[in-house]
């Protein structure tokens, strides 16, 4: 039997973050992985010879700057590289093209509606404005509003004038927009059809909502409001996939000393006397520590490694409960060649961004429709990279290697659960809506892995493929994630916390959620705390 | 009869490699460098940086001075005006120098490149005609050559630089060392090829005759397609090279011979280039003077800052020995946001003294037209912001 200062269950880029701080500020730490590499689901794994997929999260825009500075991540290999526009695939022959330049993106969406082009700007400083409020909280534990204690009296003050600052009129819309759908709140901006729908799928992506579903303009807000190197709603690469994230940060955990352990699945938590002493492992060794940190989401944490007799009362029944819909599915394929997409010039700047095959507003809707009914739309809104054309390392020169993520698919299909056969129609209609904007597309594929959510909660072990491992509803936000009154990492049994993205700020590799945890951690165990501040470019 | 044009005398002089550049330059984001017209950047400054460290890029060197020094006494007259020993610098290879006024101010940098034994080619940033005739004094044979219109330069820089030349053709260009320089033949034609720059990473310089550039330009961009290659300006330059913590002229150091007011040009020790001068070796300008500030110590050095925060401590920002900001100690050359580094670096001349201390750098900054500032505390390092492995590898990795 070992025994550490700290375990961490699972290493994935939050839990590596969470053990690298503690392991900083001198504790023993161990992370145990079920798997036998690294990474959860910022991972890159080569599944296809010469091909390295990023199978889960393949773009980057949260992971917080103070921590990357902070842990060296650079030194340890990561380099983050923006990519640039997006191709938007409407109806028809329709193309919304985003520029990089915010010239040329501004007379693009003027020849679809010199209304909206300049409404874009509007929308651009606003959604910036919201982003700022947003992304102060990011790494702070948010305060409990109830405990009156000084320091969560001091954090709401912190927000008071963070809100403050804002004006008046900002506070009224800040409440709103929490509520909203993503549609209500463009219909605001925009009259054009594909515009809005260019700029409302970011509303939907990992979401069990729709783009007219209340709560889904906060997701939109999620999403553009990371940065790389301060440019607010970039979105980047990280070369060599997404696992070089979490390779660079379990290179700074080696640095300070932390284990990890792979191919070591925890079966169950250790309870004595209400506090939780330790893990089991399937194999039956014990690993003893001071306190467990899971990596975890909330469902999985408490209806499968506790035992529900060793839970408070109500926290089961809670965690059933937590919100954690899977709704989405990937198809990563393997390319001779680049795809060529029809009706879209041929400007190497535009074919190294995304494209985003979207349809219409009515497209993206239907498609959350078929969701409900536990069926695949055959028109799924798919959001597409090809990470190839910017990364070297990702393929073979001349080779590309293409991410589809693919909104909706649902958990369990109305007819009876998930097979190989239905996996490969799914694939299908996934590559048929590619090819539908790119003739030739099919003749280009070499190798395709298709994930459907059950695949990914089996080997990733997110309940139900929940990208967010948990939805970003306002419900399940800020103090209130995962449960209310448990927003602070610590869990309701004595050393056990969680420092996934079931706990604030949510999904998106940020890191700050196992960066956040550490800080509670050496709270706890009074050590001092080794967590930076965040950074905000002065904003 | 067409009209004669009356501005020909101030137009721009165009590279070799213009009508490539001029067709990727789609905002027409033009300055100039030595009369040439040349890119401040083609697509974007941040995107071309990122080709550099991610892909590989080219940058036309082309304006550059480019000087052959040939004849017996060739090498003695380098070995007069530089401060490095290039009795040392072997048959191709390249060395990095300075060359000094005799109060042991820098007149300029550059690379020596030895061709033969008594034939070299020196490359630097600002005409040196002057300075080499003079240097050239005493000196019966030798024969100094500006070659500045005559000889087509391309540089070749980022992880995938070394795959594109071996795709190009180029055998045995993955054991070419740094500074080594190899000769090849592209389509019959001379090309001369050195692993040199000015971005710290793995990366090559490409020599031609004007008349071939095109056809250079043509077969590297064919060979790189599926490398990333990208054309790179001077934004990007100054970006890759700050985090290499190479030196500029106009930024770091002002050239000794258009110094007006005393002792504002810079001697290499306080440039951090003290391991350029050799003293063992036959008397060189300025050596008595850099003697006695080697045994003083010099009154500045350049020193590299990682700065707090994230605001680049860029517009000649003040270095303070207190937080308070009531004791200079320095000022910044040059500051940026590293996207590599994920650190906000600068480079900053210091009063020697004063470096072991607290330093303290104040920034301005504007925010929709408001003016802030701020003051945020240093750290100084000894080693380079940005410095892969890949960059001193050999074979280097094909990314």
């Amino acid at each position: 039997m070992s025994r550490y200062d700290a375990i961490v269950i699972g290493a994935g880029h939050n839990g590596l973050t969470n053990a690298a701080y503690l392991a900083k500020a001198g504790l023993k730490v161990v992370v145990l992985e079920k798997n036998d590499y690294i990474g959860g689901a910022a991972v890159s794994r080569e599944l296809h010879e010469g091909w390295t997929y990023s199978n889960c999260s393949y773009v980057c825009s949260m992971m917080r700057q103070a921590i990357h500075r902070d842990l060296n991540l650079s030194r340890h290999g990561l380099i983050l590289v923006p990519y640039l526009g997006t191709i938007n695939f409407g109806q028809g022959d329709e193309r919304l093209l985003a520029y990089h330049d915010e010239e040329a993106a501004h007379l693009e969406l003027k020849r679809h509606s010199p209304r909206d082009a300049d409404a874009m700007q509007r929308l651009q400083a606003d959604l910036t404005r919201y982003s700022q409020l947003i992304r102060k909280t990011l790494l702070r534990t948010p305060p409990d509003p109830a405990s009156f204690r000084l320091r969560d009296l001091g954090e709401l003050l912190f927000l008071a004038k963070q809100f403050g600052a804002l004006g008046e009129r900002e506070i009224y819309e800040y409440v709103r927009f929490f509520t909203m759908s993503a549609a209500e709140f463009l219909d605001d901006y925009f009259e054009n059809d594909l515009v809005k729908a260019s700029m409302a799928t970011p509303g939907i992506i990992g979401t069990a909502l729709g783009v007219y579903s209340p709560g889904s303009a906060y997701i939109l807000l999620h999403h553009v409001m990371g940065d790389v190197d301060g440019n607010i709603g970039a979105w980047g690469l990280a070369r060599g996939g997404m696992g070089a994230i979490s390779k660079a940060i379990a290179g700074a955990l080696a640095e300070n000393g932390g284990e990890i352990r792979t191919e070591s699945p925890v079966q169950r938590v250790l309870v004595q006397n209400r506090r939780v002493v330790g893990v089991v492992l399937d194999n039956g060794d014990e690993v003893r520590a001071r306190v467990v940190v899971s990596n975890l989401d909330a469902k999985h944490t408490f209806t499968r490694i506790l035992d529900r007799r060793d839970l408070p009362e109500g926290i089961y029944e809670k965690a059933r409960h937590f919100k954690i819909r899977g709704s989405s599915g990937k198809v990563n394929i393997a390319l001779s060649g680049l795809p060529k997409f029809a009706g879209v010039p041929d400007n190497p700047h535009l074919n190294r961004g995304g494209q985003a095959f979207i349809g219409s507003m009515e497209t993206l809707e239907r498609a959350y429709d078929c969701w409900k009914r536990g069926r695949w739309s055959d028109e799924p809104f798919v959001e597409s990279v090809i990470p190839s054309a910017w990364d070297p390392t990702v393929a073979p020169p001349g080779k590309h290697w293409m991410s589809n993520f693919v909104q909706y698919c649902p958990p369990t299909l109305a007819d009876g659960p998930w097979t190989p056969e239905k996996r490969e129609r799914f694939g299908r209609t996934v590559v048929d809506r590619v090819a539908q904007y790119s003739p030739g597309f099919k003749d280009l594929i070499v190798h395709m892995e298709v994930r459907t959510p059950h695949d990914i909660e089996q080997e990733i072990g997110l309940t139900e493929g929940n990208i967010f491992q948990g939805e970003l509803t306002l419900d399940q936000l800020f103090f209130n994630r995962p449960f209310p009154g448990h927003g602070q990492y610590r869990m309701p049994l004595r050393n056990l916390y969680l420092c996934g993205s079931s706990t604030h700020p949510g999904g998106g590799v940020s890191a700050a959620c196992g960066a956040n945890a550490a800080r509670e951690i050496l709270r706890d165990l009074r050590r001092p705390n080794t967590v930076p501040d965040d950074d905000f470019h002065d904003e | 009869m067409s009209t004669p044009d009356p501005y020909a005398g101030e137009r721009l002089k165009l590279s070799p490699f213009h009508p490539r550049q001029q067709a990727l330059n789609i905002r027409d984001a033009w300055t100039s460098w030595n009369g040439y017209k040349f890119a401040e950047h083609y697509y974007e400054a941040e995107y071309e940086y990122f080709c550099v460290r991610n892909l590989c890029a080219t940058y036309d060197i082309s304006p550059m001075q480019k000087y052959q020094i040939q004849g017996p006494d060739a090498q003695t007259l380098l070995n007069r005006m530089v401060t490095r020993d290039v009795a040392k610098v072997g048959l191709n290879r390249v060395a990095y120098c300075v060359w000094c006024t005799d109060a042991g101010r820098v007149i300029d940098d550059g690379t020596i490149f030895r061709l033969a034994a008594d034939r070299f080619l020196l490359t630097c940033g600002s005409p040196c005609t002057a300075w080499l005739e003079r240097s050239a004094y005493g000196f019966a044979e030798v024969e100094v050559k500006d070659l500045s219109d005559a000889l087509a330069a391309l540089s070749l820089q980022g992880p995938t630089a070394c795959a594109v030349l071996k795709k190009l053709g180029l055998d045995g260009i993955d054991a070419v060392k740094p500074f080594d320089i190899r000769h090849f033949s592209l389509h019959g034609t001379a090309l001369m090829v050195s692993r040199t720059g000015f971005t710290g990473d793995l990366g090559y310089e490409l020599w031609i005759e004007p008349d071939r550039a095109l056809e250079l330009w043509d077969a590297l961009y064919a060979a790189g397609a599926h490398y990333g290659i990208h054309p790179y300006g001077e934004t990007a330059t100054n970006m890759a090279r700050l985090e290499a913590g190479f030196i500029m002229p106009g930024m770091e150091f002002n050239e000794a011979l258009k110094t007006v007011h005393f002792e504002h040009d810079q001697t290499p020790f306080e440039l951090n280039l003290g391991w350029l001068v050799d003293f063992n070796k036959p008397h060189f300008s300025g050596r008595r003077a850099l003697l006695e500030e080697k045994r003083r110590g010099p009154k500045y050095t350049l020193t590299k800052l990682d700065v707090e925060g994230n605001r680049p401590a860029e517009g000649g920002s003040r270095i303070y020995g207190n937080k308070r900001c009531t004791k200079a100690v320095g000022y910044v050359t040059s500051a940026m946001w590293s996207p590599a580094a994920k650190a906000n670096i600068a480079l900053a001349m210091i009063r020697t003294e004063h470096r072991q201390g607290a330093l303290w750098a104040e920034i301005y900054y504007e925010k929709e037209l408001r003016q802030y500032s701020r003051v945020a505390k240093c750290t100084p390092l000894r080693k380079p912001f940005w410095a892969p492995p890949r960059a001193r590898a050999t074979p280097p990795p094909d990314y």
